[in-house]
């Protein structure tokens, strides 16, 4: 029996690609959450996840979750408004090019090179930092500034974040109508009006949902922090990264319980994401 | 209208200093080597270093194998899903996503247990295993980004027309793909393969917990050693990922044949 053509096309095609994703993505990570639930010998436990509510990972959790959301939300408003200053032709082309490659450059340069120039610039021997002595008398270190802390962190994040926003915004920003804006001024509406009621709600599901992906962004980033702090910030990633090199007590169980929590946050994360998503999809259709 | 320009201008105003600030500062450090006037010398050291050059060669190289495999995964199964089996193409979409729910340095602790030396398939065990192991991994981080442009190849292509055409003049599966698909979508997957590259070329975990030569478990050693270095490091890391989104938009534009 000679099997259909496309039927043997499908499972070609189709075929390497899920059996290389069965191997390198799905078994590995499985075998991580499996593991969670077992103890040394491979009975079903609990006890490691009640490792979890130790107080330094509890800890490490929030702090990580803070750095996130910070840099999340941050990064959202002000990659939104720079999406919202490119929008239509105001802005000459020559410069709106340059501010979305600037973007596109930007938001890849993350890891350790981004924590060299954030050390460079406001580092305690930094630029900006000496800069700011010598022409204002503001040592900002004296100010309570340090950049290996949640703020530091934050605003080092910011770098990556505020650009990806920009470019994962801007194509719904576009997608806001020179008409709408033409139809709303016609009825009386100020500008203002405009975008608090037109604008904010058509954006809402895209910005929301934009922003629990700068989210997940910044809550799996390992490089940045390290490079910046070494392992001197209690963050989620640190703690896994840490536990995976044996420099600390080495609990197998416990990493795997970081795994899973990392794994949780994660994907409620995205799972929000795609909701969003589809439901402006559905709406803009 | 005059106000309506000026909030655009501040807004532009404060993201470029936000940006282009702390490139100063690092290019500013990079030059103060030595003592008293600016210099070269961090970049000249850092060229210099035999490091440096085994450990950028070695991404290169890493991130070239690692577009290859994804391109050969992707491409057929993308093209499979979009002829044949629209129905699997959520499922293939969903698969392509999961990197970004599950972060790199889960995955890569999956590796380390799955495959690590106490293992059925113990691939760290030497040098190309860990290397396999390496590209496989970039291939998985790498996987949104490569699907997501050949899928977008396939979308500005009329697929199904073109392989019937191909296949009444004779052509076999392998040569519809090389000599119709291929290049058709070529200039989506080059953006694919530079932001790969972008990504590739500077990663740290992976590398790093798999204990692989790479250029960013290097830069990071540097930045714990060196002061001067790191931040020459670091401008020729920005240069790096411009040069390469670069050359995406200078491919992305062009349609293929023109």
């Amino acid at each position: 029996m000679r099997l259909p053509r496309a039927f043997v096309q499908t499972v070609f095609g189709v075929g390497p690609f899920a059996l290389f994703a069965v191997l390198f993505l799905v078994l590995p990570t499985s075998n991580l959450l499996v593991g969670a639930f077992q103890d040394g010998e491979g009975n079903f436990t609990f006890a490691n996840l009640a490792g979890l509510m130790t107080p330094s990972v509890v800890t490490a959790f929030r702090v990580s979750i803070t750095i996130s959301l910070a840099s999340a939300v941050l990064g959202a408003a002000a990659g939104l408004a720079v999406a919202l200053a490119l929008r239509g032709d105001a802005v000459p082309r020559p410069i709106r090019q340059a501010v979305l490659t600037l973007c596109g450059v930007t938001s890849n340069f993350a890891g350790v090179p981004l924590a060299f120039a954030f050390l460079a610039t406001v580092g305690r021997a930094g630029l900006l930092t000496a800069l700011l002595v010598r022409y204002f008398g503001i040592n900002i270190y004296d100010g309570g500034f340090n950049l290996l802390s949640v703020v530091g962190l934050t605003f080092t994040y910011l770098y990556f974040q505020m650009p990806l926003m920009v470019l994962v915004i801007m194509p719904a920003v576009e997608g806001l109508k020179r008409d709408w804006s033409e139809a709303a001024a016609m009825l009386g509406a100020s500008p203002a009006q405009f975008t608090l009621r037109i604008v904010a709600p058509i954006l809402a599901p895209n910005v929301v949902g934009a922003t629990l992906l700068l989210f997940a962004n910044a809550f799996g980033a390992v490089a940045t922090a390290y490079a910046l702090t070494g392992s001197s910030i209690n963050l989620v990633t640190i703690l896994l990264f840490a536990q995976i090199r044996g420099d600390v007590l080495h609990d197998p169980g416990l990493g795997f319980a970081l795994a899973l929590g990392m794994v949780v946050v994660t994907g409620v994360c995205n799972i929000l994401y795609l909701r969003l998503r589809a439901f402006s999809d559905r709406r803009l259709r | 209208m005059k106000a309506g320009k000026l909030w655009r201008r501040i807004v532009l105003a404060v993201m470029a200093l936000y940006v282009l600030v702390p490139l100063v500062g690092v290019a500013e450090f990079a030059l103060r080597m030595r003592r008293g006037v600016y210099s070269f010398d961090a970049f000249v050291e850092v060229f210099g270093d035999d490091r440096f050059q085994e450990t950028f060669l070695y991404s290169c190289g890493m991130a070239l194998v690692t577009v290859v495999i994804g391109v050969v995964l992707i491409v057929p199964a993308a093209y499979a899903v979009r002829l044949h089996a629209p129905r699997l193409r959520s499922f293939v979409e969903f698969v392509t996503l999961l990197p970004l729910v599950v972060p790199a340095i889960v995955i890569v602790f999956g590796y380390l247990r799955l495959y690590g030396s106490d293992s059925f398939l113990p691939l760290t065990d030497t040098d190309t295993g860990a290397d396999a192991l390496l590209a496989f991994g970039y291939v998985t981080l790498s996987l949104p980004y490569i699907y997501r442009s050949v899928d977008a190849g396939l979308t500005s292509m009329d697929v199904r027309t073109l392989t019937e055409a191909a296949e009444s003049l004779g052509a076999r599966p392998l040569t519809v793909m090389l000599r119709v698909v291929l290049p058709n979508i070529r200039t989506s997957v080059l953006s694919g393969a530079f932001l790969t590259a972008a990504i590739v070329l500077g990663e740290f975990t992976f590398a790093s917990l798999l204990d692989r030569p790479a250029f960013g478990p290097y830069m990071q050693l540097l930045g714990a050693n060196r002061a001067y270095e790191p931040a020459a490091l670091s401008l020729v890391a920005f240069a790096l990922t411009w040069g390469l989104m670069a050359l995406i938009g200078a491919f992305g534009g062009r349609r293929p044949g023109s």
